[in-house]
């Protein structure tokens, strides 16, 4: 059979092509140029392609395409996560202007890299077959796993990414088996005719189909920093650059989170009696274990690396109740969470300097006092990390409760809110030593620079409007699960 | 009542926002213009609220000054306000002492001065909105905003323990109510399943038909969320800390406003939504509270520190008012919202006698007293009077509400009376002998002859304190003629429903609901 690619098709994937064109564009740059202002201007090219993209991808909102023979998808579950991602770069490229040149980090590959893992997520969420969504994976895994030891000379940073790769491919190997072994259950790569073949009447439980499911959740679980594959995270987050930090805790979050409500509820719905209680035991382990050992961190970006293994916990709530209608709080969730820990980090950011992080706690004493509005806009971020109303991280887990007690999981959703009284205190703890201490270190100068207060302003501002008037976010998100019903 | 299509509550609730946000671009060292500012705008916010008392329509029982937009509607969520008799009369105290409270901080407050007012209007904004919502999702967002203020103002101008406080204080309120946030998603659920709408609005949740098991879980939930705020015994042991490293203005709000929103929150929530559930736990809340009462007068009496003593004497005051809320009769249930009023101007005007003489001292022990009497007679006597106040003797605003509650408590239970009584006697003896150490007596220390007596300012704040003082114990009427009828409107209605549990379980069929007596007025406009 000779396959003719159609075309027209092209035109679904402008965006991906747009990002994939800047990044070998920035990677050219590198090659043929090595002037500061090159470095400036591949910055410069790579927020002019997240922009470029965002705008075409908003105008796929609505459509509908099977395409390149049902191996890509455009639906408008992936065309929110597409633009989530955008935006998650877009803020990323601004907040590493000033950090690249700080730091010791070669710009060129660093923003071709932060383009090819963003090509690797947008691959990954706008897929209905299973190959498609591991390349997406791929692509961006093996960005990460370069992009985490950028920092040259730093031993942490090459500690991060070696252990990132080494666990990272085991992940993706469990991944592959899972996939694999649906594939020998079910014949099919599609999870569409995965969920027909479940729905069908000759449909039995073979140990085989049951391995794959339990390989799928742990080979997302790995990306989506679950317990108990979740070792990696804390070491990792906090040896990576810190934008690069970011970009993890919420693009390869909410890209692996997208994969997996993708294929958890369109292929395998109908078995959610399979699942549902590993789900639910995962839940519960990544709350409770994220925000304990949150606790004792005396290392914001440690802490921040726990906390975002207990916002997996939380998310995977809402997949756990399998209520197709509110799995749309899983999307509402993760663009909350987007903004908090961008601007979070940005913050951690802001408090070092080269060669030094600056990350323990002592750091922040006294902020306040200094830097009024910058502790401000921290405790927003800090507040809507906990969860405090009327920021967006409250409507995130006020939805993501409702789809627990709606679904009469009690008992999870009193697990989840307890666990988020829990996480106040180290969140809290922030904020006592921003508020309340009085500085012991000699203050150091913060270079406030635009870049960062922009970053860190878009941050606050989408998150208190998120949390005041949530509805159009709300409807997007449900908007987007449609596919689902 | 007139044509009443001014958003009183709307005005109420963001008119401190926007003074915290102009007070935001002030200049910090132009103190001064900060602390006028404030003073002023507070000011006008409670000359804002005084239309409430006299557009309120006594004799309508249910809510007033209703305001609806919508805010989520595809989740019922909307912006809803309304008030009645209790609200009212809560909403007009808040205004009240948040003016004393910017008066009490003049001198004591010299660091942030400008973030402190923010921070306090900030504050008052939170506690209106959580006094007027009626709809689940709002009260719950401004129940939790008085979080935060409250917390930067014990950590930030508190006392030496203060961080330790102020965490104390916000985990525990927040432990309490997060639990809230899943009944409040179980009832809109319940709901939902039983009458298809999805609604947070409180006055159509009342029409819930709760099944009893559901409800007496829902229920607890609710009532160990406001238990914690109230503080009822056990669960109180945040309440001496928060108020001991509060500065005296925090305390007098969290005394005066904060504790009654716990209250609040059984009366306007946990009792009306579940009611079965109320009346089923009314032996165990009863002797929770008696326990408070007497439990809060023994600590009283074991204090060395003036405010820690004033502190559970709180505990002690805030269990008559539960003890009066649930003996579910109209002496009882008026005399508890009388002493929710009370207990905000007494033992606010004792946090700010106390604060007056720390000011002076620097120390609150009862040992570095002795004979302030000699030195201070003005003092003394506002002191004096405001010491009766809080032992409730006959003439003073505390008289009317104990004795409401303790007739109301032995009507509904002779033990229950009898065992309250005994807080009464204790409640003399502490507060008399704190009294007799710190004010009679030899002066004892040389420092203490020296002392000033009252200034202006503070001769101000005292005055209005011991004004109500005497026009609640002798002219109740004022205040009771606007919660009469809610009161009996509620009882009514509570009661009803909750003989149409009992009427449902017995029969096992659903009869038909009760008329609804506690409904909201309609007002010219909105259609509601």
């Amino acid at each position: 059979m000779v396959v003719t690619i159609p075309e027209f098709a092209f035109r679904w994937i402008i965006p991906e092509i747009i990002v994939a064109v800047c990044a070998l564009a920035v990677l050219l740059i590198e090659v043929f140029s090595g002037t500061r202002n090159s470095r400036r201007f591949s910055a410069f090219l790579a927020l002019f392609g997240a922009c470029l993209a965002l705008y075409v991808t908003l105008a796929l909102w609505n459509q509908q395409e099977d395409i390149f023979y049902n191996l890509y998808t455009i639906d408008d579950f992936g065309t929110f996560f597409k633009v989530v991602f955008l935006v998650i770069t877009a803020l990323i490229t601004i907040l590493s202007l000033r950090y690249t040149e700080r730091g010791e980090i070669p710009f060129g590959e660093y923003y071709a890299l932060l383009l090819f893992g963003l090509l690797g997520m947008m691959i990954m969420v706008s897929s209905n077959n299973f190959i498609t969504i591991f390349v997406g994976l791929e692509i961006m895994s093996i960005s990460l796993y370069v992009l985490c030891g950028l920092l040259a000379g730093n031993l942490k940073s090459a500690e991060a990414s070696f252990k990132y790769f080494l666990l990272g491919a085991f992940a993706t190997a469990f991944l592959l088996y899972g996939m694999a072994f649906v594939y020998a259950t079910t014949g099919s790569l599609d999870i569409a005719e995965i969920a027909d073949y479940v729905l069908s009447g000759d449909f039995y439980l073979t140990p085989m189909f049951m391995a794959g499911i339990a390989f799928l959740i742990a080979g997302f679980g790995f990306k989506t920093a679950s317990v108990p594959f979740h070792m990696w995270t804390p070491d990792v987050y906090e040896g990576a650059p810190t934008p690069v930090t970011a970009f993890m805790a919420t693009g390869v979050k909410a890209a692996s989170f997208g994969a997996f409500l993708r294929v958890f509820y369109t292929a395998l719905l109908p078995f959610m009696e399979g699942w549902s209680g590993i789900l639910w035991v995962i839940a519960v382990l990544t709350m409770t274990v994220g925000n304990i050992t949150a606790l004792v961190q005396d290392n914001v970006k440690r802490m921040l690396a726990y906390s975002s293994i207990a916002h997996a916990g939380y998310i995977l709530i809402a997949l756990v109740t399998g209520d197709r209608a509110l799995s749309s709080s899983v999307l509402y969730y993760l663009m909350a969470y987007t903004f908090m820990n961008i601007g979070a980090f940005t913050v951690v950011i802001l408090l070092g300097k080269k060669g030094e992080e600056n990350t323990d706690i002592e750091h922040y004493a006294g902020l306040a006092k200094r830097y009024p509005f910058l502790a401000f806009c921290m405790s927003i971020f800090l507040l809507s990390l906990a969860g405090f109303p009327p920021l967006a991280g409250f409507m995130g887990k006020f939805y993501v409760f409702s789809a627990a007690v709606k679904a009469e999981y009690y008992g999870l959703a009193v697990i989840g809110v307890l666990n988020s009284a829990v996480a106040f205190y180290y969140y809290l703890r922030v904020m006592m030593y921003m508020y309340f201490r009085e500085s012991e270190m000699p203050s150091e100068e913060i270079n406030l620079s635009f870049a960062y207060m922009l970053v860190i302003v878009i941050s606050a501002w989408a998150l208190i409007h998120m949390g005041i008037f949530p509805r159009d976010f709300l409807l997007l998100a449900r908007k987007s699960v449609d596919i689902f019903i | 009542m007139t044509d009443m299509n001014f958003p009183f509550l709307s005005v109420l609730i963001f008119f401190p926002l926007l003074g915290a946000i102009a007070l935001f671009f002030a200049d910090r060292k132009q103190v001064r213009f900060i602390r006028i500012f404030t003073l002023v705008w507070t000011l006008l916010e409670f000359a804002v609220s005084l239309p409430l008392y006299w557009y309120f329509d006594e004799t309508w029982n249910g809510i007033q000054f209703l305001e609806r937009m919508d805010w989520f509607p595809e989740w019922g969520v909307s912006y809803l306000l309304g008030i009645d008799g209790i609200s009212l009369l809560l909403i007009l105290l808040t205004t009240f002492l948040t003016v004393l409270c910017v008066l009490c901080s003049w001198k004591a407050i010299e660091q942030h001065v400008k973030e402190y007012h923010i921070t306090f209007l900030f504050l008052e904004m939170a506690m209106i909105g959580a006094l007027s919502a009626l709809d689940l999702v709002l009260f719950y967002i401004f129940w939790e905003l008085m979080l935060v203020p409250m917390y930067l103002l014990i950590g930030i101008w508190g006392g030496p323990k203060r961080i330790y406080a102020a965490i104390k204080f916000f985990l525990y309120t927040m432990a309490g109510s997060v639990l809230m946030l899943v009944a409040i998603l179980a009832l809109y659920f319940h709901y939902h399943h039983e009458t298809g709408i999805y609604t947070f609005n409180v006055l159509e949740l009342y029409k819930a038909n709760i099944p009893l098991l559901k409800q007496y879980w829902l229920f607890a939930a609710f009532a160990f969320s406001f238990a914690i705020k109230v503080p009822m015994f056990p669960f109180h042991t945040w309440l001496p800390d928060a108020h001991t490293e509060a500065p005296t203005a925090g305390s007098v709000i969290l005394a005066g406003v904060l504790l009654k929103m716990g209250t609040y929150g059984f009366l306007r929530f946990a009792i009306p939504l579940f009611p079965a559930a109320a009346f089923a736990a009314v032996p165990l809340i009863s002797i929770l509270a008696i326990g408070g009462i007497i439990y809060g007068a023994i600590m009283c009496l074991m204090q060395t520190d003036v405010k820690r003593l004033i502190a559970y004497s709180s505990v002690s005051h805030l269990g008559y008012v539960m003890l009066g809320m649930f003996a579910f009769n109209l002496q009882g249930l008026e005399g508890s919202i009388y002493q929710m009023l009370n207990h905000g101007i007494s033992t606010g005007g004792l946090f700010l006698i106390v604060g007056m003489i720390y000011e002076r001292r620097h120390t609150r022990m009862i040992a570095d007293f002795g004979g302030l009497s000699k030195p201070m007679p003005v003092f003394a006597a506002f002191f004096m009077i405001i010491t009766l106040s809080s032992i409730a003797l006959p003439g003073t605003n505390g008289f009317v509400g104990e004795f409401l509650i303790l007739l109301g408590a032995f009507r509904s239970n002779m033990v229950y009376g009898i065992l309250a009584t005994t807080g009464v006697v204790l409640g003399a003896a502490y507060m008399l002998w704190m009294f007799q150490r710190v004010m009679f007596g030899q002066v004892k220390k040389e420092e203490n002859r020296k002392l000033l007596d009252v200034d202006k300012r503070e001769a101000v704040i005292l005055c209005t304190i011991v004004l109500f003082v005497f026009l609640m114990g002798l002219y109740p009427k004022m205040f009771f003629k606007k919660m009469d009828a809610t009161a009996a409107g509620y009882l009514e209605y509570v009661k009803g429903r909750n003989a149409f549990y009992s009427l449902a379980t017995a029969d096992q069929k659903t009869t038909e609901m009760p008329l609804l007596a506690y409904a909201a007025k309609p007002t010219t406009d909105k259609g509601y």
